[in-house]
């Protein structure tokens, strides 16, 4: 028992009973198993890639990538310009991807410049970089000249608005996508290989020399220096990568959403990211694809349960309370641990 | 009458005994010297001499010590001052953007009761700056220093510091004894000269001086009596004219392991110059190499020593490229490239950091990972293609481990242990399986068991001899221990002052070697 605690550790197992408990009560309340199983597994397909994208920026040395906005205005761009196209279905999904990856590796180019010139402060100095490009896009999607009537007011006139339906474009193609049922819990086939392909690759990267030169880099700077390996160049690897990822993981999150959201909201989707991860037992200087998936399926299972059972017990929006109680205090107690050691 | 008499003191740290039995008695107004190689426990001493936190944390000492007649037992550097005992440290010890005053000062400035005092008591009186600068003054004028004491200490030129830590030193009106730890180390000649003035000066104005230094001409000049510390024990306490500089290097260094004279094997140096090192400097903090000149012949174990501080493990930093470093490289007749790690491991050369922890391992991978990796990133190896991809091949890196792990016998639970929890030995194994990957012809090994207790070293230094004969694997050794390298080396090159001083063969006499590390001319002192 205690080997078992101690290989799950303390967070995980504390997590893990809450949503126990909260699944009982859930059944305890006459609330829909199967419903709640269905948006456990949406919710974990939507959420995963942008969960995934924290992993190359944690192997890479820059900690946990609070810039994910970055990535995600890319993304949103990528869908924006394929809609204003009036391209649907797949090839919406495949071309905002298109459009939105070499955006991303721009984008994460630069940030990954900036964040050799300020070593040790990446993830506060990544914080507020996501405040200043979220603000400085909010101008972009006033002053931004698409046209389709999709994407501007519905009474005219200049600028984007805050949330974009997909219903004619590109909603739940990947959820969709040979899904199948199983009694009455919904598969979401297409999503989860989506998510399964992109994990694939980011662990087959880090099993080939490249990879591992910047894992190394990431967990021991002077070792990897006197190895010959150039650290800056592979700290720049893995924002890019992590970058991209947050721009495809955007979408994919998007499309099964139903709607793009512009203005303030990527500034709320680093948090839960970041959360997830380091619940699922990363800490600051390692994560792997396990981490991801354990995380994420925590974290987002928490928040399925928990949503319905709380509004059922106690009124308003206590369900977001919490939500924003579990995440933070998740990533302030992974803070806490001494050298960045795994929670 | 003796101002200080410690009796037998005796400290060890965890099993390792720094301090063995340890006596010496220091008269009012004298100065004692001090003297005996990194590691003989003169710091530990000063350390409990000035009751610093670390000996109490590591469960005290043992022995007795008498200050000014009274028994004397300090926990706290606090409890030192208020005896009379003042300690110039190696490192300055002031606050750069305070005035000279403030820094002389500081913790024991003059006040004036003001009316937010009378109520929230002293501290909130107002500071007394006349006063204070008076005081300063007065301080500065014993050493003859001519400085506006109302200046920032930050810019001044490094001399000054140390007279103005020394300032603040005597400023203390019950100062008694000053126990200064390698002054002189940071000055110029002429600083030096002066400083050595002042410090007679104030040995006249009755107060003792504990005087520690490297320099064994300045102690020679300087100091009344002299004690010698060998390996945490007293080797020898004289007047100071009795005894010469010849006869102070021998006591520091002494023999301290028999040497294990080697069997008439197969020495296979050859006629040919592996590496040769043209005014070589290297930028590496504490550890400056300020222009060396050294070849090294191919196919024997080159021994690098001297004292700590003088550049010697920068030499090997600067080849391998991981400090900022000028000069000429040539190695096999080629031109190594400076500042390129890489260019550097893919000419065949190795290189087990001082560092072991923090550079040359990956803590928290495994035993197996640890030594392939440098092999894989540098020459490609335990690869496989898969399409155009080249991954890992895990089962190579296994069989090499498991290989590596029999011939070194390195003890662990597995390949897939992590290396963190391993021993020292056994870590530094680990650091040199993954040299041996690399199939290098020249290994730089700095400080190899620096941390390692003594039955893994002479395993760790085994394994190097054994690489050198039967591999003919040339190797560069630095190390702080004299006696190591006297163990393993064909020639010993010794540092000062980041240049060479002199190359002496294994079995040169005790006060030679104590003599180049002291940085003397040998051949001046010999006249």
């Amino acid at each position: 028992m205690k080997e078992l605690i101690h290989r799950l550790g303390f967070p995980r197992l504390i997590i893990l009973i809450f949503l126990i408990c909260l699944l009982a009560l859930a059944v305890y309340l006459k609330i829909s198993l199967s419903d709640l199983v269905t948006d456990m597994l949406v919710r974990f397909g939507m959420n995963a890639i942008l969960v995934l994208a924290m992993v190359p920026g944690i192997q890479a040395g820059i900690g946990i990538n609070f810039n994910l906005p970055l990535g995600i205005i890319c993304g949103l761009i990528g869908a924006l310009i394929s809609i204003e196209f009036k391209l649907t279905g797949f090839l919406g999904l495949f071309v905002s991807i298109l459009i939105a990856v070499p955006l991303a590796s721009i984008g994460g180019y630069l940030y990954g410049k900036m964040l050799n010139t300020i070593r040790g402060q990446e993830m506060t100095v990544g914080n507020y970089i996501g405040y200043s490009i979220v603000s400085f896009m909010c101008i972009f999607w006033l002053l931004a000249p698409f046209k389709s009537p999709e994407l501007i007011w519905a009474y005219g006139g200049n600028g984007l608005r805050v949330t974009v339906s997909l219903e004619s474009s590109m909603a739940h193609v990947l959820n969709n996508f040979l899904a199948f049922n199983i009694g009455r819990v919904t598969i979401p086939t297409g999503l989860l290989l989506f998510f399964a392909l992109l994990a694939f690759i980011v662990w087959i990267y880090s099993q080939t020399n490249k990879g591992l030169s910047m894992k190394v880099a990431g967990s021991n700077e002077k070792f990897a220096i006197s190895n010959g390996i150039d650290v800056d160049k592979q700290r720049i690897k893995g924002t890019i990568m992590s970058t991209v990822l947050a721009a495809i993981g955007i979408i994919v999150y998007s499309q099964s959403f139903g709607f793009l959201q512009l203005y303030n909201a990527p500034l709320y989707s680093a948090m839960p990211a970041a959360a997830a991860i380091l619940i699922g037992g990363a800490s600051l200087k390692r994560a792997n694809i396990v981490h991801v998936i354990i995380g994420t399926l925590l974290f987002q299972s928490l928040l399925v349960v928990a949503l319905p059972v709380i509004n059922v017990i106690s009124e308003g929006s206590m369900s977001e309370v919490i939500r924003v109680i579990v995440s933070n205090g998740i990533i302030l107690y992974a803070l806490t641990r001494e050298g960045g050691k795994a929670a | 009458m003796d101002l200080l008499q410690i009796k037998n003191v005796s400290k060890s740290y965890d099993e390792n005994r720094v301090l063995n039995n340890v006596s010496l008695s220091i008269k009012e107004g004298e100065i004692h010297g001090l003297v005996g190689e990194n590691g003989a426990g003169k710091s530990t001493l000063m350390n409990i001499l000035f009751g610093m936190p670390v000996i109490q944390s590591t469960g005290g000492f043992q022995g007795e010590i008498i200050f000014d007649g009274k028994e004397y037992r300090p926990t706290s550097p606090e409890e030192a001052m208020a005896v009379g005992i003042g300690m110039v440290h190696q490192e300055f010890m002031l606050i750069p953007g305070f005035t000279i005053t403030e820094n002389i000062k500081l913790n024991r400035e003059r006040t004036t009761p003001t009316f937010l005092s009378k109520i929230f008591g002293k501290r909130l009186e107002k500071l007394d700056m006349e006063a204070m600068a008076k005081d300063a003054k007065e301080a500065l004028n014993k050493l003859d220093m001519n400085v506006d004491e109302y200046l920032p200490v930050a810019g001044l030129p490094v001399g000054h510091m140390q007279f103005i830590e020394i300032a603040r030193e005597i400023d203390k009106s019950k100062l008694k004894l000053l126990i200064l730890d390698e002054p002189t180390a940071v000055l110029t000649e002429s600083e030096a000269s002066k400083f050595l003035d002042v410090i007679k000066r104030l040995s006249q104005m009755g107060i003792s001086i504990l005087f520690i230094s490297h320099r064994l001409d300045e102690i020679k000049q300087v100091t009344d009596s002299i004690t010698i510390l060998r390996d945490g024990e007293v080797v020898a306490s004289h007047k100071t004219e009795e005894i010469d500089v010849r006869e102070i290097a021998r006591l520091m260094v002494g023999r301290k392991v028999e040497l294990s004279k080697r069997q008439d094997e197969k020495i296979n140096i050859q006629d040919e110059d592996i590496l040769i090192i043209k005014d070589l400097k290297v930028n590496m903090p504490g550890e400056e190499v300020k222009g060396l000149n050294l070849t090294v012949k191919r196919g024997e174990i080159l021994g690098i020593g001297g004292l700590a501080g003088q550049g010697k493990l920068g030499i090997a930093n600067g080849i391998m490229g991981l400090y900022k470093s000028s000069g000429t490289i040539i190695k096999d007749g080629k031109e190594l490239p400076l500042n390129s790690p890489r260019e550097v491991l893919k000419s065949s050369v190795a290189f087990l950091s001082e560092d072991r922890r923090g550079i040359g391992l990956l803590l928290d991978d495994s035993i197996e990972f640890n030594i392939a990796f440098s092999s894989l990133e540098i020459q490609e190896k335990f690869l496989k293609k898969v399409g155009s991809l080249k991954l890992i091949d895990k089962n190579k890196v296994r069989e090499h481990a498991i290989n590596m792990i029999k011939e070194l016998d390195i003890r662990c639970t597995g390949p897939k242990q992590h290396v963190r929890s391993l021993s020292g030995g056994n870590q530094q194994k680990v650091c040199i399986a993954r040299a041996l990957s690399l199939n290098p012809d020249l290994l730089l090994v700095s400080e190899p068991t620096r941390g390692i207790d003594i039955g893994a070293k002479k395993l760790v230094l085994d394994t190097l001899v054994r690489l050198n004969r039967e591999q003919g694997v040339t190797i560069i050794i630095t190390s702080s221990e004299l006696g190591e390298l006297r163990q393993v080396a064909h020639r010993i090159a010794i540092i000062y002052d980041g240049k060479l001083a002199g190359i002496l063969p294994p079995d040169a006499s005790d006060e030679d070697f104590g003599l180049l590390m002291a940085g003397e001319d040998l051949e001046k002192v010999v006249n």
